[in-house]
């Protein structure tokens, strides 16, 4: 397949009015993330978008570790889309890859197999009294920030720039496998050369890292993580990219999905606990942060505002090579500004004697 | 000689996903699982395809059908536009359908799954919510997790106002409306009967093996149990 050829993977993004799905995973583990997607879109960029205070999962992982059956997560989904037409809007955006990949998903199979959205719309009737409404157009949260890039690089603040060499920084991008590989189509760039991420990458300053695994799954694997019996599985796989992309010596990883993003920062402690081993610089763990937490910073938030401190890499060494001020106490505030304690030392901010980082290629 | 197959051939994700195989093993290539287990997606493939019930059944007592991670990397590699993991989905349907999945280890891990997933989202109309991740079973978390744990309401505080409350915001509590209409759309939609059936062969099940029945140690059981036979 030719580099060029991502170029037909495109598709129409809305430029306003949007209702907002959110994520389980993201506002369990990156709460800021979502708020800042908000604040970003309305507040920086002026758009519209409607916070929706009685919709519910989307069952997605239920779903994918197959408890949840397809007719009941096709009318979970049915409920969400009559939500959003009778809040007036048609612009369905999500802030999950795994619910992404369901709405994507399910909106196929209506076309393909009517009979199973009928069967969709019988059900959600008998069980709200509500009817479906097809969206206009359905994106991802990431599709929006990437279709605002341009808008957001002339705002901003700072620049994806190494401020003690003036050179690039180098980043890994992940998009989860759900944003292309089920409907390559319905991602920006396909499934063989995505371009959501590496993009805002590009307008914003840095240097995209290709690496072999660049496509490997994060490890997340559904039953795989969810059961404690099964985590060998999960481990091995991020175990497996951070090896692959430590030695091209990446100053942080930016996460698509919320999960990915997690399973890479959380993993990435495990191996260091329990192996001695960290991929990123001076022995330390490689930061991964949310496109949202990316695109926070360049546009001049605070960090501890995006909500970096629950992370459990330690971004600070990011943050002084981007030039970012920030006060280092800050980090342990709790909502009304009072101390709230520090989380536990772990191997992994502490420095490793064993880094695949400083292998030379 | 079918009946298995005509059974799976019910589910659309079989339809869309199980064309001739040409047997070139790219799904096996870039499969996360078959990195790490003994497992081998062109296989299943194959299997379904031979239409032999001894065989479709004897993989659905397997633990087999239970290592994919539902990736879906398979899918947009296959020359023939297969994708094996839409008859992995076929396959764990059945065998829960059929009560086939409690013969396997991996199988009898779908309890855990619906009590810790599939229970919360009637529950919380959440698949997880902070407090469900307890540190203790999460040690992959971290120490960052467990300071989140402990300061959960004023961390959390910090990026909504409604963290387990009404209105509209990150982890606000899901309105009483809202969770029956949830519940009414799990009934006739066949969720909560698809619950009950795991309950119910799952309990038949933990008897079998010793248990008072399908209870929590059961299900802990099911949760932590790895008898390394799977590589």
């Amino acid at each position: 397949m030719k580099r060029a050829s991502w170029q037909e993977y495109q598709k129409d993004i809305a430029d306003d009015k949007y209702y907002y799905a959110r994520s389980c995973i993201r506002q369990n583990f990156f709460p800021g993330s979502e708020r800042a997607f908000l604040d970003i879109l309305r507040g920086d960029l002026g758009r519209d978008v409607m916070d929706d205070p009685i919709h519910t999962s989307c069952t997605g992982i239920g779903y994918h570790s197959d408890v949840v059956p397809l007719e009941t997560i096709m009318t979970v989904v049915a409920r969400q889309f009559a939500l959003m037409g009778e809040a007036g809007y048609e612009n369905f955006i999500s802030s999950c890859i795994t619910s992404f990949g369901i709405y994507t998903e399910i909106l196929s199979t209506w076309e393909e197999f009517p009979e199973t959205e009928e069967r969709t719309r019988e059900y959600l009737y008998k069980a709200t009294g509500r009817e479906l409404v097809k969206p206009r157009s359905l994106a991802h949260t990431s599709d929006i920030v990437f279709h605002f890039r341009d808008e957001i690089a002339r705002k901003a603040k700072r620049k994806l720039v190494n401020v003690y060499t003036g050179r690039p920084l180098r980043v890994v991008e992940h998009i989860g496998c759900h944003y292309a590989k089920i409907f390559p189509k319905s991602g920006i760039g396909g499934s063989e050369f995505p371009y959501v991420l590496a993009g805002m990458i590009e307008s914003w300053g840095g240097e995209v890292v290709d690496y072999p695994e660049r496509r490997h799954c994060c490890g997340f694997g559904f039953r795989n993580y969810l059961v404690q019996a099964n985590r060998g599985y999960s481990i091995a796989n991020s175990q497996k990219k951070l090896e692959s992309m430590s030695p091209y010596k990446p100053d942080f990883i930016v996460g698509n999905c919320p999960g990915c993003s997690m399973f890479l920062d959380r993993w990435q402690y495990a191996i260091a606990e329990m192996e001695g081993t960290t991929y990123g610089a001076d022995g330390q763990g490689i930061p991964v942060l949310t496109y949202e937490e990316m695109a926070g910073l360049v546009l001049g938030y605070d960090p501890w505002e995006l909500g970096m401190q629950m992370h459990q890499v330690d971004v600070e060494p990011l943050l002084d090579k981007m030039g970012v001020e920030y006060d280092p106490a800050a980090k342990y505030l709790g909502r009304d500004g009072r101390y709230i304690g520090k989380p536990e030392r772990a191997a992994v901010n502490n420095g490793c004697q064993r880094a695949i980082y400083d292998i030379k290629l | 000689m079918g009946k298995y197959f005509d059974m799976l051939l019910e589910d659309i994700r079989v339809q869309e996903g199980l064309r001739s195989c040409m047997n070139c093993g790219v799904c096996t290539g870039v499969c996360p699982a078959a990195e790490f287990y003994n497992y081998d997606p062109r296989q299943i493939v194959n299997i379904v395809l031979t239409r032999d019930d001894d065989e479709i059944e004897r993989l659905m007592r397997s633990d087999v059908i239970w290592y994919c991670g539902e990736c879906m990397s398979c899918r947009p590699r296959c020359p023939r536009g297969n994708t094996p993991a839409y008859v992995i989905q076929g396959l764990r349907t059945l065998s829960q359908r059929l009560g086939l999945f409690v013969e396997s280890e991996k199988g009898r891990q779908q309890l855990a799954i619906k009590r810790l997933i599939g229970d919360n989202i009637l529950r919380t109309g959440y698949c997880i919510v902070p407090r469900n991740v307890v540190p203790a079973l999460h040690p992959e978390q971290g120490a960052v997790w467990e300071w989140i744990i402990d300061h959960d309401k004023e961390l959390y505080g910090r990026f909504t106002p409604v963290y387990g409350s009404d209105g509209a915001g990150a982890l606000r509590k899901i309105d009483d409306e809202s969770m029956q209409e949830l519940h009414r759309i799990f009934e006739v939609s066949g969720g909560k009967d698809f619950y009950a059936t795991i309950e119910r062969h799952s309990e038949r099940k933990a008897r079998e093996m010793g248990y008072d029945g399908a209870d929590d140690d059961y299900m802990m059981h099911t949760y932590t149990t790895n008898s390394e036979q799977h590589y």
